[in-house]
Order: structure tokens, then C-alpha cells, then sequence
């Protein structure tokens, strides 16, 4: 605790986007990752986001809103070790510890997975309030992976966001999908009900290939942009690693070759205020003869 | 552009500007809908039943839209008459 006194000149640095490192007692930041349509990414980027921030220093837990098609636990590699999940905590069959995974990788790093078996329905407001309470107590930032669609699952994983990674390919049924995300976030999330300032939207354009768009047949990330008309975080090139990362079931920031994996450690660090170039725009040059003929 | 890609794709124009058109004019449009009260669709079936009651008209020849300019909100209803209906 400081001292009270010259607080009066204090006042402008109260303003809402102080840095996590410098309060330690600041409650979690919620964010959540969602797209609207489904295999796009969101469960990818929760997992590789998460684990970031948890590398740097943050104390991360990243949950599982899919419930009945969990796969987060297994993007993780941990789906072997769930005993209890979200619903056994929402309805007391289990606790809060109990249900949390910590990663064996990475330091400060807890996952939350879903039912597998469960009704949809029994995923109540209430419930998920109260669990998200006492995470906001534990930890920096409690990352929501959202299920797709525009139902009440994805409902449930934004209401409490205070921040949202909308995640985006660069194709029209996804770009269509997106917007009438960001129409929820600012209508359909707590924030948006209670009147408080709105969740801060962040577009991560997924999947993406810049020499398909230097041949015009990708929409480019400034496309997106100027659609979808939220901040832009960064592009995540299209990766082979990706598929590679899911099959070994870690996430894809753990492999050091990749460049999807550089991709979400810049998308991290910019998230939390950073300035960093944005890589994985331009096609890497190529000789003089592949340049004529086209390879 | 390469080289070849001057022959190739002269006449035929990119794929993704067209994806950019028609996502801006689907967006603008689902975002206008969005935004309008939902009580408008029942709001125009009782206008249009009162209509009724003196010209016969249809459904599609009512039209209600609201429309935003700046911080200025325009309810704006259409109703067309067609030749028969008039006299």
C-alpha cells in the first residue's frame, strides 16, 4: 500500500491501461478468444497465447468454454490428466483445485478444460461468474477459449471479457462472422449491460499467406482492417508447425523454428503494449528468375 | 505482378477485391439491421393493417427503415401505391 499523500497529482496515472507488472494486486484481466465461425484458430491462439504470456512472467489460466467438444486439453497435451472440470466446479463436485491443470512446460501456466459430457445448458451465467471470481483473484490473466457460433456458449465465454482477441481468416465467411461478433461484444457482454467502458476488441488475422495475397486471390490483413474497423494485433502466417504442434499436443510458441510460434510472441508482446514490427506481411524476396517466371 | 501473371489474369480482376466488395456491402448492411429496434417488424404489420383498412395494398409495397445520420435518428416509412390501388 502507498501513502495517501500527494495524491491529488496521482490521479491521471489511475487511468485504465496501467501495465500488469506495476500491480501486483490488480485483479485478472479477462480476455476472451472468439471468432464466430468455427476453425479458424481459437483454440490454437488461446493455447499459444496463454502459454506466452505465462512465459513471460504472467500467471495465466486458460479455459475451456466448448463444452461437449472440449479440445483445448488436448491442444494443451493434457487430456490425459483431466479428473474434474469447469461444470463439476460450477456445481460443487469438485473444487476449483482440483480442477486445474498445471502446464508440466511452462512455469505459471493452469488450464481449465470443459465437459466433455455435460448439457450445454448447465454452463450458467452464475456459475461461470463465481469461478471466474476466484480465478480474477489468483491470477493475471484468465484467457477464455470460446466455442463457435453465436449461441449461448459463446455467449457465456464473452460475457465477463474485459478484453477480446477476435480471431480472423483473411475469407469472406469468416470476415462476415466476425462482425456480428464485435456486434455482440458491444451489446451482449457485461460490460456493454452495466454501462462500463466497452471491451477492447484486438483482430488477429489467422491462416494467413502473403504471396496469396500479393496474387490478389487472399484478402490482405489491411482489408480485414478496414472491414472490420478494430485495432489490428498482428497476422499468424499459415504454418505447417501448426498442425505439427497440435498433433504433439504442445503449443505452438514451445517450438523455436516456427514462425507462427515468433508470430504470437510478437501478437503477445504488442497486446501488452509493446511496439513491435509487424512480421509475416511481405512475401520473403526470391531471386531474379523465380521472380519473372512465378514459382 | 510477375511476368507471366501479365498474360495470365489481364482481363480477369482479382478475386480478393471482389471478396473485399461484397464483404463491405453485406457487413454495412447486416451492421444497419443489427442496430435497428427490434420492435420495426411488428411496428410495420400494425401500420400495415391499418393501411388496409382503407387501401388494399401488400406486404412488400411497405417499407420501414431507421435510418442514422451523425447523432440524428430518421424513421422512415414507404408505402407504395400501385396504379389500381389509387383511385
Amino acid at each position: 500500500m502507498k501513502k495517501k499523500s500527494g495524491n491529488k497529482s496521482r490521479k491521471l496515472a489511475v487511468v485504465e491501461e496501467t501495465s500488469a507488472t506495476e500491480e501486483a494486486k490488480k485483479l485478472a484481466t479477462v480476455v476472451v478468444v472468439t471468432s464466430g465461425k468455427g476453425g479458424v484458430g481459437k483454440t490454437t491462439t488461446s493455447a499459444a497465447f496463454s502459454s506466452a504470456l505465462a512465459q513471460k512472467g504472467y500467471k495465466t489460466v486458460v479455459m475451456d468454454f466448448d463444452v461437449g467438444l472440449r479440445n483445448l486439453d488436448l491442444i494443451m497435451g493434457c487430456e490425459r490428466r483431466v479428473v474434474y472440470d469447469l461444470l463439476n466446479v460450477i456445481h460443487g463436485e469438485g473444487s476449483l483445485n482440483q480442477a486445474l491443470i498445471k502446464d508440466k512446460r511452462i512455469e505459471n501456466l493452469y488450464i481449465l478444460p470443459a465437459s466433455q459430457t455435460r448439457d450445454k445448458d448447465s454452463l450458467s451465467i452464475e456459475g461461470v461468474e463465481r469461478v471466474i471470481n476466484e480465478l480474477k483473484e489468483r491470477f493475471d490473466y484468465i484467457i477464455c477459449d470460446s466455442p463457435a457460433g453465436i449461441e449461448k456458449g459463446a455467449v457465456t465465454a464473452m460475457y465477463f471479457a474485459d478484453e477480446a482477441l477476435v480471431v480472423t481468416n483473411p475469407e469472406v465467411s469468416s470476415v462476415r462472422d466476425s462482425d456480428r461478433i464485435i456486434g455482440m461484444l458491444a451489446s451482449k457482454t457485461r460490460r456493454a449491460e452495466q454501462g462500463l467502458d466497452p471491451v477492447k476488441e484486438h483482430l488477429l488475422v489467422t491462416r494467413y499467406d502473403p504471396s496469396r495475397v500479393d496474387r490478389g486471390d487472399m484478402l490482405s490483413a489491411t482489408d480485414v482492417q478496414d472491414i472490420l474497423a478494430i485495432p489490428f494485433l498482428g497476422v499468424i502466417p499459415e504454418s505447417k508447425s501448426v498442425l505439427v504442434a497440435s498433433n504433439s499436443g504442445a503449443p505452438v510458441i514451445l517450438d523455436n523454428e516456427s514462425d507462427a510460434g515468433e508470430a504470437y510472441f510478437d501478437v503477445v508482446d504488442r497486446f501488452l503494449g509493446e511496439e513491435r514490427p509487424f512480421r509475416f506481411m511481405d512475401v520473403p524476396r526470391k531471386g531474379l528468375l523465380s521472380r519473372f517466371f512465378g514459382t | 505482378m510477375k511476368f507471366l501473371d501479365f498474360f495470365r489474369s489481364s482481363s480477369k480482376r482479382n478475386s480478393s477485391s471482389v471478396a473485399k466488395e461484397r464483404l463491405q456491402i453485406i457487413v454495412a448492411h447486416e451492421r444497419r439491421r443489427a442496430s435497428s429496434p427490434d420492435f420495426l417488424p411488428r411496428m410495420q404489420q400494425d401500420i400495415l393493417a391499418v393501411v388496409r383498412k382503407y387501401i388494399p395494398i401488400g406486404e412488400d409495397q411497405i417499407k420501414l427503415s431507421v435510418d442514422r445520420s451523425g447523432d440524428c435518428e430518421v424513421l422512415e416509412l414507404n408505402i407504395a401505391l400501385s396504379e389500381t390501388t389509387g383511385k
